[in-house]
């Protein structure tokens, strides 16, 4: 790791007005050392919001709920308000890495994290997503890339966090000093590769994620969350599903489906909500509604439908069940997948 | 291939008995055998001043228990003290400049930018790299400089007063590359027209810790071997067979990634080199600086207090211990070199792969008339890939014929890792058992206990038998129905009653009643020095907490390398038997002033007593205020076995129950029943914590761990413990462990080693096994993630075994 300037601060408006000369905020840091210890990244000056204390915390109101930036994912994951209306979020966050990662990690570190991709994360690999001309994984190691729309990039979205939020069609509060607050939905917060390789998300150097708003959900609605990987502790999610279904009884008005590591953003599976719209849910629509998110039409890029690298194939099997289990966990007709993390 | 034996440093000569036969000899009765099973009372001849025997664990007080851990308060509080932990006045931090491409001369390497930096005090530049296989005929490469063979493969370091001066110096080096073809996948590199990672023959030595490859045999591009081995006549073994099974098996390479990383701290004072290690071999250490800097071992200090792990990678001084004495000697200043992660991963060793075609012959009885194995294997720009060891000894057989070769790629050199060779073998051989019972229609213990002589694995085997788990076995596979499908599968091990000679230790006993002993030997986290506290415990009568161990530092009596699973069966005859020899100048010391002679005392129950009732007793402490000198001492030194013959080697049974989950690919380990046994078990509970580490390891290496290297770029992908996958806590099994006593009557204590028998070997065919027996599909290549799981039932078709 290079040597650097620390600035902690403790209020918004501090914290705003040290955002200059290429600092770059630290939240836990998680995210963020990481790629320090690996040399992808050497800033020179860390702006530390950790300690802003006004950014921390869960406020419910009737319009839905506010959770601040740095509200860490384990105080999310075992609000009991969160767990009854919003439980694919709290499943999502209590998924993610392990115990110990989640009691530091905060929300808005999670959504900003940057990519995965192992090639990205070694400074030796000048990539794409570095400002350079060359994907590495087409042709190299991609067991854990992407499958479906992925253009010139095929690493996949990182955030779990994110996969719950735009299944709760939720919002982004962006503040800066010059310009104030704006919203951003979470759908439009992160740029696909092929729009812009080097930016990641539509977050301007001089602007702090402040809050993430979700509105209240429809009554009735129930969802869930579930992430597949190689193992159960420290791991990433290979499959994952989130899953949002408004019913009426045992008949799904709408459905929000999301997957994460599918493809270089997160995305919804509009060909399986479709299918389960206007629909009691079975085990079967479940089962169909999992394969038709394969076939997938092109959202950021011209790729229809799940296209599998030389070595991820196998996810391509993957992704269906953890979408229909999701479906029938969410619906109450399944237990939580023991195969899944937890 | 070091396969059928672990190498000669760690072994004893089977003919050394004799040289001590004749005169001075005793012929006493040892219990031999397992309790409850096969105990029996057999003569052995030893030396007449060997010790009484000891009686089996349940007649001992302090032997064969579990105390805990004598060392525990020390590591759980923090104090004590490993290598990273020492911090000695003027100390500097040095760190490595590693390779970033994986095949290249070395054309100039420039320091001056480095040196310039306000707070660095010194840079060194490697001449001559340790680890990598050396060309037989150096002058086919003519360089200044270590040719680059593997990305990550260190070319010089930098020291400075603080670590992150050292980094940021160390990326100012400027290293100028020839870079040369590379080949880095293991396939690739076989073919003939494959860049080659060394233009002539080149040979990889082991270390204490076994490892390193056959030395005389050709080499053909990469192909290093292969190294032939036979017994009997394999054609008419194959013509008498009335069954042949023939199936490939090909295995990962996994790396040792120990809790602590390699490093030391070296300090050069004119007259002595003092080093701080994280090491498994403080001989070894200091045999390999006296070496390289022609010093006599006599001015060399090795100090290991305490260790954070090693698997086998850690003998010797190595890169690290080398380049961080020559910068403290040139800098006149204490330096300490730590490896970070990355390194670890790429430049210390690791566990070759393997591919492995295997074929067995044998009668419908069961008997095995042929084996033939085919093996090959990369262990990087190293050897040691060989991976015979299981097929070879563990079963007995008509005929045999095992070819193992070496492929040479441009990824860092393998070193011995865990039982070398034996896991990636099991995996084959205990597969190909597990089909041939099936072919026979025989149960798969019952056909081991036709073809397995081990008397122990009989007895485990009966317990296998016995045990809900292996009742709870599907008789036919693919039995359940639904995504989830249950299996249970058996995998044994095999391994080497190993000993070191250079095992010494020195008891001494105070006038204040204090009793200590001491020994260069290290404990690499076993519990050794639980083990030696309790030995003079059954001694002495006192308590373990009240003996002091002092070991870990070449100052004392030397001990062995902790490699082969040497170091308890090695070293506890030597402490008893120096225990013992002291006690008795204690006795003899203290006779006078109570008026007894010496035999007519006992000691016992923290008390001096007599056998004629001449004073009443009186504690240790006040017999030992007694002495006429203030400290009497004994020292002992490791005598060859009683009768080694019969006892080469030993082993154990794994068996694993498997959930696979047919749509995800998702093998869960559910539990695990190790049976094993190592002779006596001088602390159960600390050697079934050794298995239980072992099972962990060999399950995530059957199931996660692997080893990525980008065949392109020859950079690995994953060189850190996140992507490098190794089971966490969520992953682990309930695991139980039944630990057999298995006297064998071959020394003072009887012990022998478990780290390497225990766990590692047998486990990743008992999961195997326990897939198949689920699924009744089988995976052939390890580890079996998700994408090999699903790719695997995808062909089940192909697979089905006549059963
Ligand atoms: C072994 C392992 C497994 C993991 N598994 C998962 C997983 O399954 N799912 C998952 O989602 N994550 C996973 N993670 C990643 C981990 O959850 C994230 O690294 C963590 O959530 C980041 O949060 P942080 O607060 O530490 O962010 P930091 O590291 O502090 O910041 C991350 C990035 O966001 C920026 N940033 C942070 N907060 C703000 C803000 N308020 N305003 C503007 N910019 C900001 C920083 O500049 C930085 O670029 C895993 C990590 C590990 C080590
Ligand atoms: S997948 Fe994306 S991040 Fe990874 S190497 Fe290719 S361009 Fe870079």
């Amino acid at each position: 790791m290079n040597q650097f300037v620390l600035v902690d601060c403790t209020t918004v408006d501090g914290a705003l007005s040290q955002l200059k000369d290429g600092s770059v905020v630290k939240a836990a840091g998680v995210d963020l050392l990481d790629r320090m210890k690996n040399g992808t990244t050497t800033p020179s000056r860390l702006v530390n919001i950790r300690n802003i204390s006004a950014l921390r915390g869960i406020h419910p109101s009737p319009e839905g709920v506010t959770i601040g930036a740095l509200t860490t994912l384990t105080e999310i994951s075992e609000h009991p308000l969160l767990q009854s209306h919003y439980t694919i979020l709290t499943d999502a966050c209590g998924t993610v890495a392990t115990p110990h990662i989640r009691n530091m990690a905060t929300l808005g570190g999670n959504l900003l994290q940057e990519l995965q991709c192992w090639y990205f994360r070694s400074e030796e690999y000048e990539c794409l997503r570095k400002g350079k001309e060359i994907c590495f994984a087409f042709s190299g190691l991609n067991q854990y890339h992407a499958i479906m729309d992925y253009g010139t990039c095929p690493s996949v979205a990182p955030s779990t966090s994110a996969v719950a939020l735009l299944g709760l069609n939720a919002s982004v509060e962006l503040t800066s000093a010059k310009r104030g607050k704006r919203m951003v939905a979470i759908k439009d917060l992160y740029v696909h590769p092929d729009a812009n390789p080097t930016k990641f998300t539509v977050l301007e150097p001089d602007e702090l994620l402040t809050a993430v708003m979700i509105p209240q959900p429809a009554k009735g609605t129930r969802s869930a969350y579930q992430k597949y990987g190689e193992k159960q502790s420290n791991d990433w999610a290979i499959a994952d599903a989130g899953v949002v279904l408004e019913m009426d009884g045992n008949v799904c008005r709408k459905a929000a489906i999301v997957m994460g590591s599918a493809s270089p953003v997160v995305r919804h599976a509009p060909e399986a909500e479709a299918m389960l719209a206007g629909k009691p849910i079975t085990e079967e629509i479940a089962r169909a509604a999992g394969k038709a998110a394969m076939q997938g039409a092109p959202l950021q890029t011209a790729m229809q439908g799940a296209q599998p690298l030389s070595m991820n194939a196998y996810k391509v099997q993957m992704f269906p069940i953890a979408i229909y289990r999701t479906i029938l966990l969410a619906a109450g007709q399944m237990g939580r997948d023991p195969s899944a993390a937890s | 291939m070091a396969t059928t034996k672990i190498p000669s440093s760690t072994g004893v000569s089977p003919d050394a008995a004799q040289d001590m036969a004749g005169d001075g000899m005793k012929t006493v009765m040892m219990p031999v055998g397992v309790p409850g099973y096969t105990l029996r009372q057999e003569p052995r001849t030893m030396p007449a001043t060997q010790p009484p025997v000891l009686p089996i664990n349940a007649d001992l007080k302090f032997i064969g228990k579990s105390p805990e851990r004598w060392d525990g308060p020390a590591k759980v509080s923090g104090r004590a003290r490993y290598t990273a932990d020492i911090q000695l006045p003027g100390m500097l931090y040095a760190k490595f400049v590693d390779a970033t491409v994986p095949h290249a001369k070395v054309i100039s390497v420039d320091t001056s930018e480095a040196e310039k930096v306000a707070g660095v005090k010194g840079v060194f530049v490697i001449e001559n790299l340790l680890g990598s296989a050396k060309l037989l005929n150096p002058s086919l490469e003519v360089s200044k400089y270590p040719i680059v063979r593997y990305a990550g493969q260190p070319i010089a370091a930098v020291a400075a007063t603080n670590p992150q001066i050292a980094e940021d110096a160390a990326k100012l080096v400027k290293v100028k590359y020839d870079v040369m073809p590379f080949v880095v996948d293991m396939d690739q590199a076989r073919r003939a027209d494959a860049p080659m990672v060394f233009p002539g023959p080149a040979n990889q030595a082991g270390t204490a810790g076994g490892g390193g490859g056959a030395a005389d045999v050709p080499q053909t591009g990469n192909i290093h071997g292969p190294s032939v081995h036979t017994r009997g006549d394999i054609e008419q073994g194959f013509k008498d067979a009335d069954v042949v099974v023939e199936e490939h098996y090909t295995t990962q390479v996994q790396v040792h990634n120990a809790l602590e990383s390699h490093g030391v701290v070296a300090d050069w004072k004119p007259d002595l080199l003092t080093v701080w290690a994280s090491t498994q071999g403080t001989a070894s250490v200091r045999e390999g600086l006296a070496g390289f800097f022609n010093l006599p071992k006599s001015q060399v200090r090795v100090i290991t207090e305490f260790m954070g792990g090693g698997f086998g990678a850690k003998f010797g001084p190595g890169n690290p211990g080398v380049v961080a004495a020559a910068l403290s000697k040139q800098t006149n200043a204490p330096v300490r070199l730590m490896l970070d992660r990355k390194e670890e991963q790429l430049s210390v060793g690791n566990r070759p792969s393997s591919d492995q075609t295997l074929r067995i012959g044998a009668k419908k009885d069961g008997t095995l008339t042929a084996i033939h194995l085919v093996s090959y294997g990369t262990a990087g720009c190293g050897t040691g890939a060989g991976c015979a060891g299981p097929a070879t000894n563990m079963y007995k057989y008509a005929s045999l014929r095992t070819e193992e070769s070496d492929i040479f790629t441009n990824a860092g050199p393998a070193t011995a890792f865990r039982a070398p060779g034996h896991p990636q073998g099991a995996f084959a051989l205990e597969q190909t058992i597990d089909e041939l019972a099936n072919r026979l229609g025989m149960d798969p213990l019952d056909l081991r206990d036709k073809i397995d002589e081990n008397s122990a694995r009989r007895v485990e085997r009966e317990i296998v038998r016995n045990s809900a788990i292996w009742k709870s076995r599907h008789a036919t596979p693919n039995v359940d129905h639904g995504h989830i499908k249950r299996g249970v599968g058996v995998g044994q091990a095999v391994w080497y009653r190993n000993i070191s000679m250079d095992s010494a230790a020195e008891v001494r006993v105070h006038q204040d009643g204090s009793v200590e002993v001491l020994s260069a030997v290290q404990d690499i986290g076993g519990g050794l020095k639980t083990v030696m506290a309790q030995i003079l415990s059954e001694q002495f009568g006192v308590p373990p907490q009240q003996v002091s161990v002092k070991i870990g530092d070449t100052n004392y009596p030397v001990g062995p390398n902790s490699g082969g699973s040497v170091t308890t069966a090695s070293l506890t005859p030597a402490v008893r038997d120096a225990a013992w020899n002291a006690a008795q100048n204690f006795l003899a010391s203290i006779a006078p002033a109570l008026g007894a002679q010496p035999d007519d005392l006992v000691l016992a129950n923290g008390e001096v007593s007599s056998k004629s009732g001449k004073f009443q007793p009186i504690s240790f402490r006040s017999a030992a205020a007694k002495m006429n000198t203030s400290e009497v001492s004994a020292q002992a030194r490791r005598i060859p076995d009683y009768d080694r013959k019969a006892y080469e080697t030993y082993g154990g049974v794994d068996v694993a129950e498997v959930e696979v989950d047919m749509e995800i690919g998702l093998i869960r380990v559910k539990r695990i029943l190790a049976v094993h046994d190592c002779g006596r078990p001088m602390n159960p509970k600390q050697t079934m914590n050794q298995i239980n580490g072992g099972v962990i390891q060999g399950m995530s290496y059957a199931l996660y761990e692997n080893r990525l290297i980008d065949s392109d770029y020859g950079l690995m992908v994953n060189a850190n413990l996140d992507r490098y996958q190794i089971a966490g806590s969520r992953e682990i099994p309930q695991i139980e462990v039944q630990l057999i006593q298995s006297y064998i009557g071959q020394s003072s204590t009887d012990a022998s080693g478990i780290g390497e028998p225990g766990g590692i070997i047998g486990t990743p065919a008992a999961i195997a096994n326990a897939f198949y027996n689920a699924t009744g599909v089988r995976i052939r290549s390890l580890p079996m993630t998700p994408a090999v799981v699903l790719a695997a039932l995808a062909n089940t078709s192909q697979q089905k075994e006549t059963a």
